[in-house]
């Protein structure tokens, strides 16, 4: 897997007369991790919907999308290689674990045996031995979220985006869950780019905040929290007061 | 929350079971009743004579002759094999084109031109349909004159069977056109339930493209609830009698034309072979599904390795847009074929090649308004009322369903579609003796309660949903206020639901006008409407006069939905059914 | 309807004068044009042709003010379906109170209700018209052989003849012998309706008749010998015919109302007709063009009458009784006459009508669509039904894929 950054050029989102997202430039090196935040409404889930090229409706969109050297603005969604995660799991529920995954897994994988060996593979690594044959609907939060995460990365996107994914969750399984995101993505180098409303959220990300927000003049614009930094993986992080510096 | 749902948010959800003793207590068992008890002593009726057991003709001993002279019949063979191959390809290219159509629109709806055309198209009954049909696909229909002469050099129409043709085709293309909009429109309304848009873009994520993440994850999910919808195609296009008549060929016919025939013949021998083929029929119907039902699995099964093999970039794209583009042309066939219908109507002499007719004139009508009146009131009569015993009857089950907690199950929807599903050969003969014991026989009221047979269902399956989904807040909070739930259903549930029940009533009488055997059969010949009028017409009639009939035919029920939208606009208590959610 | 009682009492008495003529039967008419009003008859009839379904809502128009009585036209794609229903209605023991009070019937039809006992009857001689019919003509006496003995009463006559298009094609064959040479010339512009109609049967008898080595036989109840023996020379012939039909002889139509279209639309040149004034009828209605014309076959063709008969269990045989004896009236027989009506001949004795009534009937001018008068005097007699019923069957059996 080719470790590849994304950087948006003067990427902005327009609804009607309001602007949702100032033109922002931005650069997350693979492994990196940039958190988006904003009260809900603000237009954050509209800019993932238009990195990943699934953007539609009213919203008019504009600047350039690169993945490492290639410009995906024009491509369509499938052609992008800029992986979601959402905020629900969306299993599909008409279909096994294991095929829920096979379907995320990458063409590059071939034959029935060597398909099946390596979903078994990372199920295993991720403590879900002996899931495959399961239906989504017998799993529990946590562990849904975590196929759903797998299935994502068997399909090797270049470019991890996260939807407020932690959301759903309980508390004690959403630390366990970000601590799980955000170790695979390091793993595979993704560059990520999360968007959240809890604070919880970007202090694990750890890595540049950008904070969206409304001036005196009633303009949106984007803050810069904290400056960029490596991603931030603890042990099992505890939710608390986020400090200037990120955490260790 | 406002103040009545904070009050109706405290009290007990479950339903108050007193409330359910009295008479609605017997409405789903009557319902059921009234339904399947013609339909199982028709089934009854018709195999008995299909084993040589007729009393009426002194027939009483069990023998295997009715078979013996069924196989003997000219041409059966064929017939069988016309049956098998018009009904099951159309089927298959109906559902086809339908699926690759939805794969390649994805979660957009279908292009303002094609939903505009499919309306009419899904109002018009089968038997105007196929005469249009038949006007646009004859040698010397419209299209080959729109190619006439310049093209083809053709001054006198080609001695080519393009309708009534000995293979059916004729009959499979009527068919796909009249039931794609069907198949589309169940096909819409159970991608509203499934949240299809954040699907696809989670497909998109792993590098699907839409057409194909649609046919590998939406339409499993989806196909469930298709299953009886393309049941009753199946059943539907293997047994059909009208469209037969007039797209089909005649030597031999299908099996169930056969069986017509030979019920309406005057030797009574006859009978016997014709209660056989109308088994067979039967036979051949459950036959299908079942094979079907088979190729379901397998497909399922096969589907679930294509799955897992998680390619991403496949042919399928352009076969839905093939679909697609199919599906456009179809509906606009269709389209045409329903205007080819008014133009004959006012033609006066339109010979071939003339694209247009040389004159047109309103004389056919003005001759034919006396004669319209007749089956025109009949037809209206028995819709209304086929209509309004299915509406009355659909309700009080609702309400039963609701006030007594207790929910149809969904293997209880079966029972629903058994007249969609058994085919009318099958069990009308059988019927129609059931209601000369009860001498009923060629009165209204016969045809009334045979129509309700397949109205009842679509107007229960029509209301059923929007009934449920009411926020049941709105009943409890009127009933925390002192209503009866008399009142809260008169007062509150219907001004709330008047549209859905309109558009239900509409779908009922739509459904009733569409029926030629059971008027037939339970008619006795005595009961003339504007769709056995218009079959009799097209088997021989001017065409200019059943142009006239199938028109006003199926005009009635596009005037009926017409009605059913714009009436709750003028009349007040239609808020939206549902709560903010 | 409601009528002004000055006229119904005035047309009531010109019907009340007719009586007078005959004692025998008045005695009884007047009872039953009483019983007859305010009845409801329900009149069975194959109601695939326009022009006759305006016919009888003419008539329906005539009886409810002449007579009361409500003329409800039941149309039927075809007659068998009224034959069935009083078959069923007989199975199922309804006896008295049938549903079918008049039914427009000949041939192999009146012979199934006949041959079970089925007819009501003899009514025929109790219509004060009945004695202006032509009593010389035998189609009225033996319907297709079968003595009519007053269980049915005629109304129409009807001769096969053929309608072509003179502007595709100027000689048309005159003997059945010459059809199959004809078609070979003009191949795909011929053809017939299927044999379960009666028209296509009757181009089929017509054919067996003129080929047959002993035609007489056809007057006699089939047999599988006189069968056999009849019908070879029409295999031979309708095999050198078939492959030049229409669709090449693989489909028909299915009447002859629908042949009628085929030839409007130019995808035939050639078609029999029942009735020798259908192509005038049509092209006055603008449904056939001008070019058309009818000839007849030089030897002769078969001819038939139309008849009306009431079922045993009918409720208004009274009502059908006013009904058949209108059919009859000098009135409507006239009516029917004209081209815009029916056209064809009448079934009455013009020299028994009073000339102010012949006026009318002779008002109707001959026309270029109509055959040469000369060409409808060979009228053959129909074979008896049973060769009608095997002769489909056989062909059925023959020539079904």
């Amino acid at each position: 897997m080719s470790a590849a950054g994304l950087r948006l050029e003067q990427v902005s989102i327009v609804l009607d007369e309001r602007v949702l997202i100032p033109p922002l430039t931005e650069q997350i090196a693979p492994g990196a991790v940039v958190t988006l935040m904003g009260p809900s409404g603000s237009g954050k889930s509209t800019l993932l919907s238009f990195l990943g090229g699934t953007l539609t409706g009213p919203f008019r969109a504009a600047g350039r999308i690169w993945v490492g050297a290639r410009e995906v603005t024009p491509l369509a969604a499938e052609r992008r290689r800029i992986g979601t995660l959402f905020q629900d799991d969306l299993l599909f529920p008409h279909l096994t674990v294991g095929e829920n995954l096979a379907f995320g897994l990458a063409r590059t994988v071939r034959g029935r045996s060597a398909r099946g060996a390596r979903i078994a593979a990372v199920l295993a690594q991720a403590g879900l031995e002996g899931f495959a044959p399961r239906d989504p609907g017998t799993l529990s939060g946590g562990q849904r979220a975590r196929v759903a995460l797998l299935r994502l990365l068997l399909a090797e996107p270049q470019v991890l985006l996260l939807d407020e994914p932690f959301n759903r969750l309980d508390a004690d399984l959403r630390a366990e869950f970000r601590q799980f995101v955000f170790s695979h993505a390091a793993a595979a180098a993704l560059p990520v780019l999360l968007v959240t409303h809890d604070v919880a959220d970007a202090e694990a990300a750890g890595g540049t905040v950008l904070a969206l927000r409304t001036d005196a003049s009633g303009a949106t614009v984007i803050d810069r929290v904290r400056g960029a930094q490596g991603p931030c993986v603890r042990p099992a992080p505890q939710a608390g007061p986020m400090t200037e510096g990120g955490c260790r | 929350m406002t103040n009545g749902e904070a009050l109706a948010a405290q009290l007990p959800p479950a339903p108050d079971r007193r409330r359910s003793h009295g008479w609605l207590r017997y409405a789903p068992w009557a319902t059921v009743a009234l339904f399947l008890v013609p339909i199982g002593a028709g089934v009854l009726g018709t195999a008995l004579p299909a084993f040589g057991w007729l009393p009426g003709l002194q027939r009483r001993h069990w023998t295997l002759a009715p078979w013996r002279a069924l196989w003997a019949q000219p041409g059966i063979g064929t017939a069988i094999g016309l049956t098998l191959t018009s009904g099951l390809s159309a089927t298959i290219l109906a559902v086809a084109l339908v699926f690759g159509c939805c794969a390649h629109l994805a979660q957009r709806p279908p292009g303002r031109m094609v939903r505009g055309l499919m309306g009419p198209i899904l109002a018009a009954p089968h038997a105007a349909m196929a005469i249009g049909v038949a006007f646009l696909l004859a040698p010397s229909g419209w299209i080959v004159r729109l190619l006439s002469p310049w093209l083809t050099g053709w001054h006198q129409p080609p001695d080519i069977a393009t309708v009534q043709d000995p293979y059916g085709i004729a009959l499979t293309v009527g068919l796909v056109v009249k039931e794609i909009p069907y198949l589309l429109l169940m096909s819409l309304s159970a991608l509203g339930q499934v949240p299809v848009q954040r699907q696809l873009q989670a497909a998109a994520a792993l590098g699907y493209g839409r057409t194909n993440a649609w046919l590998k994850l939406v339409l499993p999910q989806i196909y469930a609830q298709l299953r009886l919808p393309i049941y009753a195609v199946l059943a539907y296009a293997l047994s059909v009698v009208d469209m037969a008549l007039i797209l089909g060929p005649g030597n031999p016919p299908t099996l169930s034309v056969l069986a017509l025939r030979w019920f309406s013949s005057p030797h009574v021998r006859l009978y016997f072979p014709a209660a056989a083929a109308a088994l067979l029929q039967l036979g051949i119907v459950v036959a299908s599904i079942a094979v079907w039902r088979a190729g379901e699995v397998l497909i399922g099964r096969l589907a679930r390795r294509w799955i897992a093999r998680g390619a991403r970039h496949s042919v399928l794209g352009a076969l839905a847009a093939l679909a697609r583009g199919l599906v456009g042309g179809l509906t606009l066939l269709g389209a045409a074929s329903l205007l080819a219908l008014a133009v004959w109507s006012v033609a006066a002499g339109w010979r071939f090649p003339d694209l247009l007719p040389q004159r047109c004139s309103a004389a056919v009508w003005r001759q034919q308004a006396g004669t319209l009146l007749w089956p025109l009131s009949t037809t209206l009569l028995v819709a209304a009322a086929a209509s309004a015993v299915a509406l009355l009857l659909v309700l009080a089950c609702l309400e039963q369903e609701q006030r007594s907690g207790i929910q149809v199950r969904s293997r209880a929807l079966w029972l629903l579609y058994v007249p969609l599903l058994v085919p009318q050969i099958a069990f009308l003969f059988g019927t129609q003796v059931l209601f000369t014991l009860l001498r009923l026989d060629g009165t209204l009221l016969a045809v009334i309660w045979s129509h309700l047979l397949f109205v009842l269902p679509y107007v229960f399956l029509s209301l059923a949903d929007p009934w449920r989904a009411l926020d049941p807040r709105y009943a409890r909070t009127a009933l925390a206020l002192g209503a009866s739930p008399g009142r809260v259903f008169l007062r509150i549930k219907l001004p709330l639901l008047l549209r859905p029940v309109l558009v239900a009533a509409a779908i009922g009488v739509a459904v009733s006008v569409d029926q030629y055997l059971p008027t037939i059969f339970a008619g006795a010949g005595r009961v003339v409407t504007l769709t056995t009028e218009a079959v009799t017409l097209a088997s021989g009639g001017d065409r200019r006069v059943t142009g006239v009939f199938a028109v006003v035919q199926s005009v009635l029920p596009l005037a009926g939905y017409g009605l059913a939208v714009l009436v709750p606009r003028f009349t007040r208590g239609t808020w939206p059914a549902r709560s903010g959610s | 309807m409601r009528v002004p009682g000055t006229l119904r009492a005035a047309t009531l008495g010109v019907l009340l004068g007719l009586l007078a003529l005959r004692p025998a039967v008045a005695s009884n008419w007047p009872g039953v044009l009483a019983r007859a009003r305010g009845q409801h008859v329900y009149f069975d009839a194959w109601g695939g042709s326009e022009r006759f379904n305006a016919y009888i809502a003419w008539v329906s128009r005539q009886v409810a003010t002449c007579c009361d009585v409500t003329l409800r036209e039941v149309p039927l794609e075809d007659t068998a379906q009224a034959v069935t229903q009083v078959i069923a209605e007989k199975a199922a023991g309804q006896n008295r109170n049938g549903t079918i009070d008049l039914i427009w019937i000949n041939g192999p039809n009146f012979y199934a209700l006949r041959r079970r006992g089925l007819l009501y009857g003899p009514f025929a001689q109790r219509l004060p018209n009945d004695r202006l019919v032509s009593r010389g003509d035998r189609e009225v006496r033996y319907d297709f052989t079968v003595p009519v003995d007053g269980y049915e009463s005629p109304w129409r006559t009807a001769q096969l003849v053929f309608i072509y298009d003179s502007a595709y094609v100027k000689h048309v064959p005159l003997d059945i012998r010459a059809f199959p040479a004809w078609v070979r010339r003009h191949p795909g512009r011929f053809t017939f309706p299927q044999v379960q109609n009666f028209l296509g049967v009757a181009f089929l008898e017509q054919a067996l008749y003129a080929l047959a080595p002993d035609p007489a036989v056809l007057q006699r109840p089939v047999t599988p010998a006189a069968f056999a023996a009849a019908s070879a020379p029409l295999w031979r012939w309708f095999a050198k015919l078939q492959p030049y039909l229409w669709r090449h002889g693989r489909e028909y139509p299915a009447s002859g109302p629908a042949e009628r279209q085929l030839l409007e639309d130019g995808e035939i040149d050639l078609m029999p007709s029942f009735n020798p004034a259908s192509a005038a009828a049509e092209v006055a209605a603008g449904r056939l063009p001008k070019s058309v014309r009818t000839v007849v076959l030089t030897g002769g063709t078969l001819g038939n009458a139309s008849f009306v008969a009431i079922p045993y269990n009918a409720p208004h045989k009274a009502g059908a009784m006013v009904v058949a004896n209108f059919l009859l009236s000098p009135a409507a027989q006239a009516r029917a006459g004209e081209i815009r009506a029916l056209g064809g001949p009448t079934v009455l004795d013009l020299a028994k009508l009073t000339e102010a009534q012949r006026a009318r009937f002779r008002a109707q001018a001959s026309d270029p669509w109509m055959p040469p008068p000369a060409a409808l005097r060979h009228v053959l007699p129909e074979p008896h039904p049973t060769w009608a019923v095997r002769l489909a069957a056989a062909w059925e059996r023959r020539y079904t894929p």
